[in-house]
């Protein structure tokens, strides 16, 4: 199985067409790493390289691939927002209650950013945005105070952590500026959704290399603990994630982001 | 520890790190040992001297290295800056206890950087005589409300700083990654201490203050244009922390835009071109994107707090 792993990889390198191949390839890098940690890449990209499975979307490749995915993530996001809003945890509160100040605010930003991304993706990038996903939310009760503000913590955590282990396969500055821009409001969100869920829990371990280093497969993560680094998780963490909130044929495929 | 993920990441940015580690192989024999011998703490230590020794030659990039020296300035500011809140009287129990979660964030980032910088690091600066939080008497920093005010500045300063660095790194994944990774941290300390004016000096749940326009005293926990003329007035006697940046540095296609920049990617955002927003505040075009700043712009607001005034670059 081993054996099969490395060559994939090696297959998913030549594919990028990159210099940096052929280091790998003559140097077979992967007899050093043996069995640590590391072969979680492996396994990881040797599992990318098949195809995209039936009944999903694939977000593609390149920055379009990663704008897709941020999209996808940003859907996920504003719909969540949206069904919110129709939950009598909401409805109960004052107009002027700051849970729901900042309930509004956040449907607000993200709705913007789904937009924003559709159109971006189809006049900026000139690339074909994915359809519009179908969520399953049927595991949170929008009623519910912790099952809202729960589930908004992961998902605002999520998208910081996803943002940030995407960065690196974007090749345009304009594109990662833009991801930038975004991202940092992501993590305003998350850190006040933290407070609301436990008050000062803005950062915490279980998103920050506090006290532990990170052991995300996230390629290029090298958080160590006390360095209080975001914990960015890989394309593959997150879907995994996120596919627990979209229906049937909506689960994202992010492969081809690499 | 995924250190050999690490070398194999590097390897990607510098397709010839394999000649350097061989060229020193007894180091690299060492390191298969060290998982015996060395405790878990003091593994990354021996990982960060491993990758010093193997750069110490030929640096990643002269341009890598100035750029995480300036966040290595900007992070000394901040840490220095935290170290100084036991001065402040009149804080709440969770007040002080956030801006110790803050401070060990920012004394991580300050060593967090030198490791990887190791010997191209600027030295630690003294603890006295470099930094002025008062701004030459402007500001009284031993106030509880002034000492946040402060803080959000800084906080929401180094959130555009990362920002505007990050395409000067991109090249280096590492770095950017670890960028990256600091640049989130940064925006959820602006978000809380954000939250903290919002509620208030005394208050028990900063998540819980009430979000006043103009904002000046009680913003929200997102930059909401450049959080009101009048506040960002009375801060620019520590320089125009949300306004506009100069393009003269900026990568091509990127500018750097004041807080209140409703253009993204040359779209204007507004209820036409975003069909499904229609009815949102205007504001929320300009929350939902935070905007960077030039090295020069971020010099010039640092250097504020500067007592020789160039601490962070002659701007």
């Amino acid at each position: 199985m081993s054996t099969k792993l490395i060559s994939d990889s090696q297959t998913v390198e030549h594919d990028q067409d990159r210099p940096l191949s052929s280091p790998i390839a003559r140097r077979s890098f992967f007899k050093y790493a043996g069995a640590t940690a590391g072969a979680t890449a492996l396994v990881l990209a040797g599992c990318s390289k098949s195809d995209s499975t039936p009944g999903t979307v694939n977000v593609g490749s390149g920055d379009a691939g990663v704008l897709n995915y941020a999209y996808a993530l940003e859907q996920l996001e504003a719909a969540f927002y949206t069904q919110v809003r129709t939950g009598t945890y909401y409805t109960g509160l004052a107009t002027t209650h700051p849970e729901r100040q900042i309930l509004d605010d956040l449907y607000y930003h993200e709705v913007i950013h789904r937009d924003f991304l559709r159109i971006a993706i189809a006049d900026v990038a000139k690339a074909t945005p994915i359809k519009a996903l179908t969520p399953d939310f049927s595991k949170i009760d929008f009623n519910s105070r912790t099952s809202v503000l729960g589930t908004a913590k992961a998902f605002e955590d999520l998208g910081v952590a996803a943002y940030n282990g995407a960065g690196q396969y974007i090749s345009s500055a304009v594109y990662l500026y833009i991801a930038g821009k975004i991202v940092s409001v992501e993590a305003r969100h998350a850190a006040i959704i933290r407070d609301l869920v436990t008050e000062g829990n803005f950062v915490g371990n279980d998103v920050i290399t506090l006290t532990t280093a990170s052991n995300s497969s996230v390629t290029n993560n090298n958080a160590l603990a006390n360095t209080s680094l975001e914990r960015a998780k890989s394309p593959s963490e997150v879907a995994a994630v996120a596919n627990t909130f979209l229906a049937e044929g909506s689960k994202i495929d992010v492969s081809g982001i690499r | 520890m995924n250190f050999f993920q690490i070398i194999s990441e590097i390897e990607k940015v510098d397709p010839e790190v394999y000649d350097r580690l061989d060229s020193r192989r007894s180091i690299f024999k060492n390191m298969a040992g060290l998982g015996q011998k060395l405790s878990a703490a003091a593994l990354p230590l021996a990982v960060g001297a491993i990758f010093n020794k193997v750069y110490a030659q030929t640096p990643v990039g002269a341009g890598v290295n100035d750029v995480l020296n300036f966040a290595l300035r900007l992070e000394y500011l901040e840490s220095y800056f935290y170290n100084a809140r036991t001065n402040v009287t009149g804080l709440s129990a969770a007040n002080v206890a956030a801006l110790n979660l803050i401070a060990t964030d920012e004394a991580n980032h300050v060593s967090f950087l030198n490791t990887v910088l190791g010997t191209n690091a600027i030295p630690r600066p003294a603890t006295t005589g470099v930094f002025d939080f008062t701004v030459k008497g402007a500001f009284n920093p031993t106030d509880a409300a002034t000492y946040l005010t402060l803080a959000q500045s800084l906080e929401d300063t180094g959130v555009r700083a990362y920002k505007g660095a990050a395409p000067l790194v991109m090249t280096n994944k590492l770095v950017l990654t670890a960028a990256l990774n600091i640049h989130s941290v940064e925006a959820r300390h602006a978000s809380q201490l954000r939250a903290m004016r919002r509620a208030g000096i005394n208050s028990s749940a900063p998540s819980q203050g009430v979000a006043v326009a103009p904002y000046t005293t009680a913003p929200k926990s997102w930059v909401s244009g450049t959080d009101s003329a009048t506040a960002n007035t009375s801060r620019a006697t520590v320089s125009n922390v949300y306004g506009s940046g100069l393009n003269t540095d900026a990568p091509a296609g990127i500018t750097f835009e004041s807080e209140a920049n409703i253009t993204q990617g040359g779209l204007a955002l507004s209820s036409s071109t975003l069909s499904a927003t229609a009815g949102f505040p205007a504001a929320a075009y300009s929350e939902a994107f935070d905007e960077g700043l030039d090295v020069g712009t971020v010099a010039r607001i640092a250097n504020n707090f500067s007592v020789s005034g160039d601490y962070f670059g002659k701007y």
